[in-house]
């Protein structure tokens, strides 16, 4: 016979022993954003271009500041400008990209070695957003500051109660925007392209999150549906918080944690039902 | 006690049925016909804590989705598994940090980062104390020969190179099961003979048991004192590498060179003519008539030289998967 073959293995010299997994959320969580940051910086001159490409509140600002409809609903150009600027900083931290990443993911085959992990794949693309978010602070901060040089009436009241609610509420926005996002990219697992209903809820999202205009100049019919849907907590009132402007507070971090509750055990439910699904149809 | 156990595995998927052109795709759309494809089917077999088990077969014969249903990436549409005390399909915790599946033509470093990024998470998640990783960091890069590599961004390093940073990934957590899938695809000689090398040292140190698919018969040859071999979805073989031979090749390998050519015919009589060129001549002969030929052409041939060969197994087996039904298990 031509093959060689090794000689049998020998008597083991380190014997292999089963440390109990001691897995820390902390550890896990920290692990998992400094390396997404550092990939995050990899891709600094994309995001600097994604963060250029979300500058619509800019834009609705140029358009509303002159416009009397705002005059007529009682909305004046600095709560206007003060609104924008806060909406464009609202937009910057709860983007959410996770269905492209997931999909790509997907229809490249990258989920299999990452499922044979014991941890869930949220966790990844949940700390891939925040290292985003971390990498485009700097440019969001120039902004903010080119911004408020130009129009001096938008810099924000210095309240500091209402700055630190309009943070958490910055923060409960992403989450929430994240999870809506995540049950959609769960259906990744039931047909590879979901992209197409992204596009779908993105309409309702532009026009309801307060993203083209606050809320206060929406017919009150609209405005009321607006406000028991969870768009309204993913612009609008981080926005009105920061801007100083009126909003009811206590409802609208009701509404907020009412659409939170919905949506965790919803992903759950759908993450189970998926990786059965992926299994059944082959991974 | 098995540590991998096997019983009447199958897996079936369903798939499109589809005829190309513009009707084929209407009466797709109005229509949808799929059809089920058994890709595994009544597959039974178990492996010893510690084995090395060369797992063969050609493509689309069923092993990367043994390898899939073993590690729980599938679950099985009919059979039992067992797999380090657990049943895969659960993906239990436990059962997870007890096994790897390295696929060559899949990744799970980080394409951008330096191989020690993706490390420290797998540390983190597998629950690993830093320093504790860092030792079987250490004590694995020196095993793979690797070094400033492990520094340096993922998509700049050989595919070598890639690999041996894959198998550190894979291993950290030091898995008691190793499913390897095509680890060395793609690699060059000096390369796989590493990763060979590699995985001897570490089945030798820790005594993990590895189930390995390859292309390559040399990993298998190196490696593995038993292989399975599977076939359309099913077990043909369990055993060792010899065994495989006898029962694929009864037949041996007979070069002569001879002093003068002859015509092919006179060489009919002694067995199977695999060339005939001038004074060189390769005859197939059966094993129970080998002694009898030999001595038949060195009195009644002007021989100058002989050599009797075992076929190359990659040939035998080439030959089994071109010809499904000429062989049954």
């Amino acid at each position: 016979m031509n093959h060689q073959r090794s000689p049998a293995p020998e008597p083991t010299t380190r014997p292999l022993q089963r440390i109990p997994m001691r897995r820390s959320p902390l550890r896990i969580a920290r692990t998992l954003l400094v390396s997404q940051y550092a990939l995050m910086v990899e891709f600094r001159a994309e995001i600097v271009l994604w963060a250029l490409s979300g500058v619509m509140p800019l834009l609705m600002y140029a358009v509303w500041s002159g416009a009397p409809a705002g005059a007529a609903a009682g909305v004046n150009p600095q709560q206007f400008a003060r609104y924008f600027l806060a909406a464009l900083v609202a937009r910057q931290f709860t983007v959410v990209w996770v269905i492209y990443a997931f999909e790509e993911d997907n229809l490249l085959g990258r989920l299999s070695p990452l499922l044979l992990q014991p941890l869930p794949l949220a966790w990844r693309y949940w700390a891939a957003h925040l290292a985003e978010q971390a990498t485009r602070l700097p440019l969001v901060a120039a902004m903010v500051l080119l911004f408020v040089a130009a129009v001096p009436a938008a810099a924000p009241p210095l309240d500091p109660m209402r700055l630190l609610l309009a943070l958490l509420a910055l923060h409960l926005g992403f989450c929430l925007n994240f999870l809506m996002q995540y049950a959609i990219t769960m259906l990744c697992f039931w047909n590879e392209r979901v992209s197409a209903l992204e596009r779908l809820q993105a309409i309702p999202q532009l026009f309801l999150s307060g993203l083209l205009a606050p809320l206060e100049l929406f017919p009150e019919p609209l405005r009321a549906v607006a406000l028991h849907t969870p768009f309204p907590a993913i612009i609008y009132l981080p926005a009105q918080l920061a801007a100083g402007g009126p909003i009811a507070i206590g409802p609208a971090f009701l509404n907020l944690f009412g659409w939170l509750a919905l949506l965790l055990p919803l992903n759950l439910l759908l993450w189970r039902a998926g990786v059965r699904r992926y299994a059944a149809l082959g991974a | 006690m098995a540590i991998v156990r096997v019983e009447e595995l199958g897996r079936t998927f369903r798939v499109a049925d589809k005829q190309p052109g513009l009707v084929g795709t209407l009466r797709h759309f109005l229509h949808r016909r799929e059809r089920l494809i058994t890709a595994v089917d009544q597959l039974s077999f178990s492996i010893e804590p510690g084995e090395m088990v060369g797992f063969l077969g050609p493509n689309g014969a069923g092993k990367t989705t043994t390898l899939k249903m073993l590690s729980g990436l599938i679950h099985p549409t009919r059979g039992r598994v067992s797999v380090a005390g657990h049943q895969p399909y659960r993906r239990e915790p436990d059962f997870l940090g007890a096994i790897t599946l390295v696929m060559g033509q899949k990744q799970q470093l980080i394409w951008d980062l330096p191989p020690l990024d993706s490390l420290a998470v797998n540390a983190a998640v597998y629950g690993i104390p830093d320093g504790e990783a860092r030792r079987r960091i250490d004590e694995l890069a020196e095993m793979l020969e690797l070094g400033p590599e492990l520094r340096r961004p993922v998509r700049k390093l050989s595919l070598g190179q890639r690999m041996k940073a894959e198998l550190l990934a894979a291993l950290l957590h030091q898995p008691s099961v190793l499913f390897l899938d095509e680890p060395t695809l793609g690699l060059d000689v000096n390369a796989q003979a590493a990763v060979r090398s590699f995985l001897a040292d570490y089945n030798r140190r820790t005594g993990a048991t590895v189930l390995l698919t390859s292309h390559y018969m040399g990993d298998i040859t190196a490696l593995c004192p038993r292989v399975l071999l599977i076939h359309g979805g099913t077990l043909f073989h369990d055993g060792s590498l010899e065994g495989l031979s006898q029962r694929l090749a009864p037949w041996r390998e007979v070069s002569l060179a001879l002093a003068e050519p002859l015509p092919a015919e006179r060489f009919a009589i002694y067995g199977e003519i695999e060339r005939c060129q001038g004074c060189e001549v390769v005859l197939l002969v059966e094993r129970a008539r080998l002694t009898a030929v030999v001595g038949q052409l060195l009195a009644e041939l002007p021989v100058l030289d002989l050599e009797v060969r075992e076929p190359p197994l990659e040939q035998t087996i080439g030959r089994l998967f071109q010809t499904p039904a000429a062989v049954a298990p």
